[in-house]
């Protein structure tokens, strides 16, 4: 799995390529949890479009983070989803709890008010 | 499609959890199954060896997990297998949304439950768990070559 990470002011993009599994969800974990601690990171914007697989050790790394920036006042969003991947996640009922964006542009313009 | 059956066992690390989806892939491609059910059976496999691995060995990497695939004329059935610390409440760790670890979904089993047609776990008590998983193939006109 590869990560590609911008951080404009208090939100955090990643860009992630790969599979999304119990190997790779550590990772992921890490990388977002490590934000939220040192830069105070309190929007992340998960761009999935090049995520090749995903089971429930990856959706569990998704549905922790949001668990993690909701006490925070913080929020998680998911763009550019592949269809096999949101079936997936659909099964799952995330995308009931988790606010989902076509794209990175819709996802960064989504709260941030007039 | 010709009987077949592989047996490939491997140590309970995480990186063989893709070791063992990229051989259903194949064996999937093989019998020409659709792409979405591929996916499927990819996702199975996935959620069959993590259990063993995180919960079964408890992700001591020095175990073994056995893994199995049987073709028959009409169906493959997958067998995963640990020799770990079993589940002491199967119908609870059953359930959808159960998890013993607040990170994880809990929805191992009803991904398995989901995409294959059947289902079936036997585990003991400090002796490891065996879940069985069938998928029917639809039968193909013998071809005339």
């Amino acid at each position: 799995m590869n990560l590609e990470k911008k951080i404009e002011r208090l939100t955090l993009l990643l860009r992630i390529d790969g599979e999304l599994d119990m190997h790779t969800a550590h990772t992921l974990r890490q990388a977002i949890d490590n934000e939220i601690e040192k830069r105070g990171i309190r929007t992340v914007i998960l761009n999935l479009q090049d995520v090749q697989f995903v089971d429930s050790s990856g959706l569990g790394v998704i549905l922790g983070r949001y668990k993690k920036l909701l006490p925070l006042g913080g929020k998680l969003k998911i763009t550019n989803v592949p269809p096999h991947i949101y079936k997936i996640m659909e099964l799952s009922g995330l995308p009931k709890i988790i606010s989902f964006y076509q794209d990175e542009a819709h996802a960064y313009e989504e709260g941030r008010g007039a | 499609m010709k009987s077949n059956q592989i047996t490939l066992t491997f140590s309970s690390i995480a990186e063989n959890v893709s070791i063992a989806r990229l051989l259903i892939a194949s064996i999937g491609g093989q019998l020409d199954l659709s792409l979405n059910d591929i996916e499927e059976l990819k996702v199975a496999v996935s959620e069959a060896v993590s259990n063993a691995i995180i919960h079964g060995y408890k992700s001591n990497p020095n175990n073994i997990v056995y893994f199995n695939l049987e073709i028959t004329k009409d169906s493959l059935i997958i067998v995963v297998r640990d020799e770990g610390c079993g589940i002491s409440d199967l119908e609870q760790a059953m359930q959808p949304a159960f998890s013993t670890d607040p990170e994880r979904m809990g929805l191992g089993f009803v991904f398995m439950q989901s995409f294959m047609d059947e289902l079936q776990v036997d585990s003991k008590l400090e002796v490891g768990t065996t879940v069985t998983m069938k998928k029917h193939l639809k039968q193909t006109p013998i071809s005339s070559h």
